[in-house]
């Protein structure tokens, strides 16, 4: 019986074995390195004689949190997590909802449309963009002066640049949270919108009530990804502005970059990288407890 | 069979089949059979599209050779030489900034400069010695300039001429009193000059021309409040102060170009590349009113210092072909050769007699750009240098809005910077242990 139980047990662990080994060898190795690497002062000195490589111990987290430009950098971050975050959210929402409604008409193509952008390589839409928000012949601009609005340096102004990059950055990934909304729009019965109606609700109520408690855990799951991704905003700063005017568009993570593949400071870079890890880890738990407390 | 192939085998195998061949071939077929040698060459953006061209010639003339020119854009050449070094795919031969190469000389990716370049002329009397310094690490060059960059002042000349300036004068003092001219003459509505305060070109340029070292002990500590930084520091926030430059960023300026041509600014200190933009950009009927003159310094014209920038070109510590490199280097500093490139880029050349060429020789506004290149001097060789330059930028334009005072921004300066170079002093002592 027992004997039993052990070889059951062990041929358990050989059956997880190949994807332990993988994880272990390209996931947890890397972070365990990148962590010793945190403590340490390892930067340009260090590769050319590895000998001068110090132990720094919490030397890197405690620069890391007394240096402006972290601060900095993380406010900028922060701004796409609870500004892009939400309107991203809203925008997929939005979309998702219209085209989930039978009476419009060229879904399929405008679902199409919408999903483009998140298909596309960024490196080429932001050179469209980059034309779109120039100061003199951008679209942006010009539709801005129908309205009154004098012409606004978006990407050359430090005070619109991280506005500039947030709405690119919508506008590119909206799409696919879209398709994962219309997927869980689709799952929700008929029956449950005929009940509502019968019951006497308005198109408002039959959302507020049967719309988004169904989609409750497909929100869920959108909010978590797109948070997770909005820390770790860097391809479109990176591309666009290099973080500038005036380092107004430094994310931490282009911050990072910056200390890593810039600087060559890579003790420093993966000490950003693990407090960047922390703060994502407490945002999410937190997001996940405040969804699960609104849950009746 | 291609050198990388036969490389890799036994050594003896490769010895035995060398000496078969020696034995076999007589010795000048020899030397060719070693070939073809294929050098990787990384030059950046308008560089790399014009040398694909001018390496042909050399081709041809070393028939052994074949050089690949990898086009690298600049925006990410740093990043991409690091990551080539490190993952050791270093090109042979490539273009280096010459701000970059303290880094790279710390990394000890490069070669010295082998005897053989000095037998071919290039040496450092052949050059601008300033630049030539920027790649000397204790007594020994790591590379060649390739071509110069330094910065001097543009200037529209009908409105100082207006203001009663008639030549621009050399020193600070007369310097401030032409600005002060031109902004009474304009009824106040003109500054004087541009010193985007984005840039830490103007106030380190200055202090460069007021004799200050910027580093001490050895490039371990800051040196910015030092006496000499100290007066170059005051007379810039003095500007500020005074109206006679603005406190604003490039970015704050639409277009710099425009702001000339309607005389906001009468004068700005730039580089080469401005020549052709001034040219193209400042309408025609201004052409004859613009003009260059090298930066005035605090005690006479002699003692007006600037940048030693542009690139050289650098052989790397695991390059095969070193020597076939390292001839490339040698053709590409040939003053005909030197010539040509400038030519077809506009970039200034590093050696003195191409400068003789029709092209240099006939222009009375690169002649700014001759003199002062006599009068360049290097920045610290330490591989900190551009964080510390954005540092010191950084506390620039607090002074230039007058956020601070300028002596209690640079203690500010050299107190983050000394924190920048703990590793510098760390490794001093530890190699001054080593020796004891």
């Amino acid at each position: 019986m027992r004997s039993d139980r052990r070889r059951e047990a062990s041929a358990g662990w050989m059956f997880i074995a190949p994807a332990v080994g993988l994880i272990a060898a390209f996931y947890l190795l890397p972070v365990l390195a990148g962590f010793v690497l945190s403590l340490t002062d390892f930067d340009l000195y260090a590769i050319g004689d590895p000998s001068v490589v110090r132990m720094v111990g919490a030397g890197n987290y405690q620069r890391v949190l007394t240096d402006a430009g972290f601060w900095a950098a993380l406010r900028h971050t922060l701004f796409f997590v609870f500004v892009g975050g939400p309107l991203s959210m809203l925008a997929s929402l939005g979309s998702a909802l219209l085209l989930h409604e039978k009476l419009v008409r060229g879904r399929a193509f405008f679902r199409t449309v919408y999903f483009a952008p998140v298909v596309t390589t960024l490196v080429a839409v932001a050179l469209v963009w980059r034309y779109l928000y120039h100061p003199t012949y951008g679209l942006v601009d010009h539709v801005l002066a129908w309205f009154g609005i004098a012409p606004i340096d978006w990407l050359g102004d430090p005070r619109s640049a991280l506005w500039g990059i947030l709405i690119l950055a919508v506008w590119k990934s909206f799409g696919y949270n879209m398709l994962i909304l219309i997927a869980g729009l689709q799952s929700i019965p008929e029956e449950l919108y005929e009940a509502a109606r019968l019951d006497g609700a308005g198109a408002w109520q039959r959302f507020r009530h049967v719309t988004l408690p169904s989609l409750g855990p497909t929100l869920l799951f959108v909010g978590v990804m797109t948070m997770l991704g909005q820390f770790q905003v860097f391809a479109e700063p990176y591309v666009m502005t290099q973080g500038g005017p005036l380092r107004s568009t430094v994310t931490v993570m282009l911050l990072m970059y910056e200390q890593g593949f810039r600087w060559w400071r890579m003790g420093y870079a993966n000490a950003i990288a693990f407090v960047l890890f922390a703060l994502m880890l407490i945002t999410t738990l937190i997001q996940m407890r405040l969804q699960r407390g609104s849950r009746p | 069979m291609s050198v990388a192939a036969s490389s890799r085998q036994p050594r003896s195998v490769v010895a035995s089949a060398a000496l078969l061949l020696a034995a076999l071939l007589p010795v000048g077929c020899a030397t060719r059979a070693e070939s073809p040698v294929t050098l990787r060459f990384w030059a950046m953006g308008r560089e790399g599209e014009v040398v694909a061209e001018l390496v042909r010639e050399f081709e041809a003339e070393h028939p052994g050779v074949r050089v690949q020119v990898e086009q690298i854009p600049w925006s990410a050449a740093h990043e991409k030489l690091l990551t080539a070094h490190v993952g050791r795919s270093s090109p042979d031969v490539a273009q280096l900034g010459n701000s970059w190469m303290p880094e790279f000389h710390a990394l000890r990716a490069l070669r010295p400069v082998p005897a053989t370049l000095a037998a071919a002329g290039v040496t450092r009397e052949a050059s601008f010695e300033g630049i030539w310094d920027t790649n000397v690490f204790d007594s020994v060059a790591f590379g060649v300039p390739w071509y110069v960059d330094t910065r001097v002042l543009f200037y529209r000349r009908d409105l100082f001429e207006r203001a009663g300036v008639h030549s621009m004068p050399g020193d600070w003092a007369g310097f401030r009193r032409a600005l002060e001219a031109v902004k009474a003459q304009s009824g106040g509505k003109a500054h004087g000059i541009f010193l985007p305060i984005n840039e830490w070109v103007p106030p380190y340029v200055l202090g460069l021309s007021a004799g200050a070292g910027m580093l001490r002990d050895h490039g371990t500590r800051g040196d910015f409040s030092s006496p000499e930084f100290r007066r170059a520091f005051a007379w810039f926030a003095q500007l500020f102060r005074d109206g006679l430059a603005p406190p604003v960023a490039h970015s704050e300026v639409a277009n710099m170009y425009q702001e000339i041509e309607r005389g906001t600014f009468a004068a700005v200190i730039t580089g080469p590349w401005n020549l052709g933009e001034f040219a193209r950009r400042l309408p025609a009927d201004l052409q004859d009113d613009w003009a260059t003159a090298p930066l005035p310094g605090p005690d006479g014209p002699e003692s007006g210092a600037s940048t030693a920038g542009g690139s050289s070109l650098v052989v790397f510590e695991r390059s095969r072909h070193a020597e076939a490199a390292w001839k490339l280097v040698a053709f590409l500093s040939r003053p005909e050769v030197q010539a040509r490139f400038f030519r077809l880029t506009g970039d200034l050349p590093a050696m003195r007699a191409a400068w003789s060429d029709s092209a240099l020789a006939n222009d009375g506004r690169i002649d700014a750009f001759r003199v002062q290149l006599q009068r360049v001097r290097p920045a610290p060789l330490v591989p900190e240098w551009e964080l510390i330059a954005t540092m010191l930028q950084i506390q620039a334009e607090a002074v230039a809005r007058g956020a601070v005072s300028p002596d209690s921004a640079l203690a500010r300066l050299d107190r983050d910077v000394d924190r920048v170079l703990e590793k510098r002093r760390w490794l001093r002592e530890r190699e001054r242990g080593a020796s004891r």
